[in-house]
């Protein structure tokens, strides 16, 4: 019920390249203005198609190679669309000392879902990440901007479940 | 003539771990039932006090002082109302907690860099000036800045980011630069696990780094800032750009700061969920708008940093430090503290904890003081086995070695460090070959590739581990994990690889047991 993460590229719509094109001209002249057209980019469309990466490398006069070299560094840009709604959870040391990887065995039995895969139905995605910076109140997830504390099993399911 | 009764002043969290556990509803549910009740209400959102189990907690303003009222859910409102919380009369227990400043957890820290956070309003221009803002900017502009960095330099303060080197000599080394251009970056990119003291200062005083960073500016002469801030911390990234609006337009950024002719502007760029950019070179590289990649030093970022210019890197907790220092003095500063480790630090309780928070004080208190007396032993009220110190990077020490002092270097000569000061707590029911095993993992995962010790031997530090819990040539193995360390510590280019080691081999030094089959 899962849709591995290098399934084949999805084809972005056909206004996209021209709406790349502006986000990235309107922010060239930032320095370093790389990695906030590439936040901008997928603040908009959600992901970062291979199709964008040579747009953008040309409004900035970078070879398409170190645009998507930057791109598949960052654990943040996606390459694929996810799911409306994306669960992280916290599986650094502090979540860990309190259940964090029991917490994402429960979410991986409930959903069947690994990190980093979206149901069919492209509603939810399941991820890991390392630290919220909640590390007193943990388990900790992440649910789009929101965070939440102290999840056991329980409230888990009910996040899921909203999600879905 | 009646008077009319004073709006009640509440005060509730909009700190991101607040929130995480409900301080939004707890907020809202207090309007709600102000307006049924017809009474009058102000109510301010701060920052977080750090008694974080404590959180949602309310606070009221009373003649005597805030009173706190602790773990309140947002079913809880209605009753606390009607017993008198809005005025700090209703005393029902357990939320009931008293003077908020009495509180043996407040008491017994000094807060310095923390002052503000958790007292006022993050958004407030009026509460930063009435709580002493701008008094370190504004002195240290009466000062020429050769005379700041050496106050600095006195200070004795070191970078809490986690390498201690001395903040005031990397400042003279940078205003020593000739440069038409220099900058001042902030590196608050806090993705070690445990530590959490960036964030709650940006979200609860955002002033202060703005504060900091133009003194920082001023003294090595730059004229550009950029705080490096992670994307996980997107309320953080709000408090901070809505913070610099507010500067520019008070004229505290931009042109003529103060009157003084200073010139500095300040920009948030956000980072993109890789751990490796909280070192320096990397996060630099990454502001420059490339793949994380470390750098070789030498140069060094104070001669050769953003852009090739000489510039500043500090972390966030050392840049925010600065204002009290200027503002009361180095020797105010350095009056507090032990040995080389000068000062206060923000040290944060975090994993299976009982009491977990930031507890702000000066260099000196025990690991044991910090874990026992204010963390309250473990969440799961089963005995505590080990701590890590310093995030994933840092040693995992064992209970007899609690009464090691929070200090650079007693840290350092027990094999372990303080780093951003940040303890993670784990109970008897802990796996340290599992822990030793995800270091590994973690530094496979985080890794920048740039070179090889890092890269392949941590994916081959997993393996070794797996063998040694195996059973398969135990000894042997252990041989080879030991030379295997040794390497990645003396050939990685930068910490990732280079410290990995430190929880491995604490984790097979003290919980050896843990390792066999």
């Amino acid at each position: 019920m899962t849709i591995p993460a290098t399934d084949s590229a999805p084809v972005p719509g056909a206004g996209r390249p021209h709406r790349v094109r502006a986000i990235a001209t309107e922010l060239r002249e930032l320095r370093g203005a790389l990695m906030p057209i590439l936040h901008a980019v997928q603040a908009e469309f959600g992901w970062i198609s291979q199709t964008d990466v040579p747009v953008i490398a040309d409004v900035l006069n970078l070879s398409v190679a170190e645009v998507h070299g930057v791109v598949t560094f960052y654990r943040d840009f996606r390459r694929e669309p996810g799911g409306r709604t994306t669960v992280r959870i916290c599986q650094a040391e502090a979540c860990r000392a309190v259940g964090g990887v029991a917490l994402a065995d429960h979410a991986e039995r409930t959903t069947g879902l690994g990190f980093g895969e979206t149901t069919y139905d492209g509603r939810l995605t399941v991820d890991e990440v390392f630290c919220l910076g909640n590390c007193a109140l943990g388990p900790a997830v992440q649910v789009g901007g929101r965070i939440h504390g102290r999840v056991t099993p329980a409230r888990l399911d009910a996040i899921l479940g909203d999600a879905r | 003539m009646t008077r009319k009764p004073r709006p009640a002043r509440v005060f509730v969290p909009r700190d991101m771990a607040a929130k995480s556990v409900g301080a939004d509803e707890v907020a809202e549910r207090i309007v709600a039932a102000a307006r049924t009740a017809g009474l009058e209400l102000d109510l301010v959102r701060t920052g977080s006090r750090g008694m974080l189990w404590l959180e949602p907690l309310v606070e009221v303003e009373t003649p005597a002082g805030r009173v706190g009222y602790g773990s309140v859910a947002p079913e809880d409102v209605d009753g606390l109302v009607a017993a008198g919380m809005l005025t700090g009369s209703a005393r029902a227990e357990p939320a009931y907690l008293g003077l908020t400043e009495q509180l043996p957890w407040m008491r017994k820290q000094q807060r310095l860099t923390f002052a503000r956070v958790g007292v006022v309003d993050p958004r407030s221009v009026g509460d930063f000036t009435e709580h002493d803002g701008f008094q370190g900017l504004r002195r240290a502009l009466t000062m020429t800045p050769a005379e700041v960095v050496e106050e600095v330099v006195t200070s004795g303060l070191r970078g809490r980011g986690g390498a201690g080197f001395p903040t005031g000599i990397k400042w003279r080394t940078v205003l020593g630069a000739e440069s038409d251009l220099k900058f001042v970056c902030c590196n608050a990119d806090e993705g070690d696990s445990g530590t959490f003291a960036d964030r709650m200062l940006i979200e609860g005083d955002p002033f202060v780094l703005i504060e900091g960073m133009t003194i920082a500016a001023y003294a090595v002469g730059a004229t550009e800032g950029y705080v490096y801030l992670r994307s996980e911390y997107p309320d953080a990234v709000e408090a901070l750009n809505a913070a610099i609006a507010t500067a520019r337009e008070h004229g505290w950024l931009g042109r003529d700061i103060l009157g003084s002719g200073l010139t500095f502007d300040l920009h948030v760029r956000v980072g993109a969920g890789a751990y490796i950019c909280g070192e320096e070179t990397s996060m630099l590289e990454s502001l420059e708008g490339k793949r994380g990649m470390v750098r070789a030093k030498p140069p060094i970022p104070a001669l050769e940093g953003l852009f090739g210019r000489p510039t500043v890197v500090n972390n966030v907790l050392s840049l925010a430090t600065i204002p009290t220092i200027l503002a009361h003095g180095a020797a105010a500063y350095a009056a507090y503290g032990v040995g080389r480790s000068l000062g206060t630090s923000v040290f944060q309780l975090g994993g299976n904890v009982a009491r977990g928070g930031v507890v702000e004080t000066a260099f000196g208190i025990t690991l044991g003081e910090l874990v026992n007396d204010l963390g309250g032993g473990s969440a799961s009220g089963r005995p505590v086995r080990a701590v890590q110190v310093g995030g994933p990077l840092g040693a995992y020490l064992p209970v007899d070695q609690f009464e090691l002092p929070m200090d650079y270097e007693a840290f350092a000569a027990a094999g372990a460090m303080v780093g951003h000061g940040g303890i993670v707590v784990f109970d008897d029911t802990v796996d340290m070959a599992a822990m030793a095993r995800f270091a590994f993992e973690f530094c496979a995962e985080e890794s920048c590739g740039k070179c090889t010790p890092c890269r392949v031997g941590a994916v081959r530090g997993v393996e070794t581990i797996d063998r040694i819990v195996a059973g398969d040539n135990r000894r042997k193995n252990l041989v080879l994990l030991d030379d295997l360390c040794d390497l990645m510590t003396d050939g990685s280019l930068c910490a990732m690889g280079g410290l990995t080691p430190l929880p491995v081999r604490s984790a097979v030094r003290h919980f050896g047991e843990d390792f066999h089959a």
